[in-house]
């Protein structure tokens, strides 16, 4: 089977490449969820991206709460965006951030406004931003032009044995055309460390891979567990699924990059690639929403997500593909699942099999087709926090 | 080739994916091993659910469970060969 060479997208003002095409109405922070939602109940084809978080952080903290947002802004999935804070310094700081791409954007501020005269402005602006950007045609680009970002979820057994190498079938396959790849969920490495290590391009990118995992063991795991975080790490859905351990579900999300590429750098969360096309690996946790949200934000238009049990997560701005390998979750499931790849554990199917059939519902996901978890209304936006607020 | 039940990843696996709903103890089951495609047989001792590990060996405490040809864990039992493995016999050698 011949690998399809391009796609249909739209083509945004820095040159990137969306497949979805949205009015985004974001909020600076948690108490401007209700006049984002206020002004996507007013004004048809928007989407507001509500989220708990944006006072009082500081710190390192703070700059993931503005490069997530910023980021989130940014992703060429999204055509404008109105963005609604409380108070307008923060406010323009992600404005600021997000016109750098050149696409459409206001800010609009709620102190000395009050709700309902920001709701009427927003809706207004939100509305002629529908206008400029409803019309827009798709139109055929290299299928390179795709970042495709990878995490898998309510692993099992399953998943290290078909749908995760599925995903590294892909890669295999994809990345050598000049795509952007990028995987993470740093402590679901744990006990393959040595192994993802050594899949850097350079032992100068493995060592920086080494920090990384470490900092996630000694600033985020070791200092607050208080057993040997089974039932959490591995979840209660993986042990149901079979996997028992850290190590073993480490081996089956490794699947994921497959045989031969190599990641080009290592990514703090929600950080753009910039060292080229290629693999990369991002520092996240393995939570299914707050992984994608970081992806999405670091610029990733396609999500591609194994499943074993039945992870069921979506993501607002950016298409989440599932394919799962196990047939009782296809039997049950069968509403969340875009690719059926249990023939694997049949030998009925090959990897490479795998690999196209999801190269071919990723490339119609581009080009339109809505996912299981689009269709099913899944729109889990959820922003990473590094510590507690002042 | 017929469906197999189990499926090993490397061949110095000790543990197999059983990949059926619903095997019943006594089951000689088919054994893939998908590095490279060879079988054996082996009669499962439990009724073991799909996705769930069994002992492709004797095993002790103390012992290495090796699946991807990689360490995974601890065995903190003695498991007879054809037997159930999970979180009563293998723990986490990390945290």
């Amino acid at each position: 089977m011949s690998t399809p060479s391009t796609f249909y997208g739209y083509r945004r003002e820095n040159g990137r490449v969306g497949v979805r095409n949205y009015v985004a109405i974001l909020p600076v922070d948690d108490i401007s969820n209700a006049a984002c939602e206020a002004v996507t109940s007013n004004i048809q084809g928007t989407i507001a991206l509500p989220h708990a978080y944006g006072r009082l952080q500081f710190g390192e903290d703070l700059d993931l709460h503005f490069r997530t947002m910023i980021g989130t802004g940014s992703n060429p999935n999204i055509a404008a965006c109105v963005v609604i804070g409380i108070e307008p310094g923060w406010t323009k700081r992600i404005v600021d951030g997000i016109a750098e791409t050149g696409k459409p954007v206001a800010g609009f501020s709620i102190e000395q406004n009050g709700d309902i005269e920001t709701i009427a402005r927003a809706s207004r602006q939100a509305k002629d931003f529908v206008h400029q950007t409803s019309g827009q045609q798709r139109e055929e680009c290299d299928l390179s032009e795709i970042w495709v970002s990878a995490k898998c979820g309510e692993s099992d057994t399953t998943t290290g044995l078909a749908s995760c190498p599925a995903v590294g079938n892909l890669y295999d396959k994809l990345i050598p055309t000049g795509i952007y790849g990028v995987f993470g969920e740093t402590s679901e490495i744990t006990g393959a460390e040595h192994l993802c290590a050594a899949r850097a391009v350079t032992p100068e990118i493995g060592e920086k891979f080494m920090r990384t995992f470490q900092a996630y063991q000694d600033e985020v795991i070791e200092p607050f567990k208080t057993s040997d975080l089974s039932d959490s790490q591995p979840t209660k859905g993986n042990i149901e699924g079979g996997l028992t351990t850290i190590e073993e579900k480490a081996m089956g999300n490794l699947e994921k990059i497959g045989k031969e590429v190599s990641y080009v750098d290592v990514l703090g969360p929600a950080e753009a690639p910039a060292a080229g096309p290629g693999l990369y690996f991002m520092d996240s946790s393995s939570a299914a929403a707050e992984c994608v949200t970081l992806m999405a934000a670091a610029g990733y238009t396609v999500h591609v997500f194994p499943t074993g049990q039945g992870n069921i997560v979506g993501n607002p701005i950016i298409p989440v593909v599932k394919l799962t390998g196990n047939p009782r979750t296809v039997r049950t499931m069968s509403e969340h699942i875009d690719v059926d790849v249990s023939g694997v554990i049949r030998r009925e199917m090959t990897i490479s099999d795998a690999g196209d059939a999801l190269i071919d519902m990723m490339v119609e996901t581009a080009n339109g087709r809505l996912t299981a978890a689009e269709a099913l209304g899944h729109k889990e936006f959820v922003m990473t926090k590094l510590y507690r607020s002042a | 080739m017929s469906i197999p039940h189990l499926l090993v990843h490397d061949k110095r696996d000790n543990v197999g994916v059983v990949v059926v709903e619903g095997l019943t103890a006594g089951t000689e089951m088919l054994c893939v091993v998908t590095e490279d495609n060879s079988d054996f047989s082996l009669v499962v001792n439990d009724d073991v659910p799909i996705g769930h590990k069994v002992a492709l060996a004797d095993l002790s405490d103390g012992d290495t469970a090796i699946k991807y040809g990689q360490d995974i864990g601890r065995i903190v039992d003695t498991v007879a060969t054809g037997s159930h493995v999970h979180t009563h016999n293998l723990k986490t050698k990390r945290w």
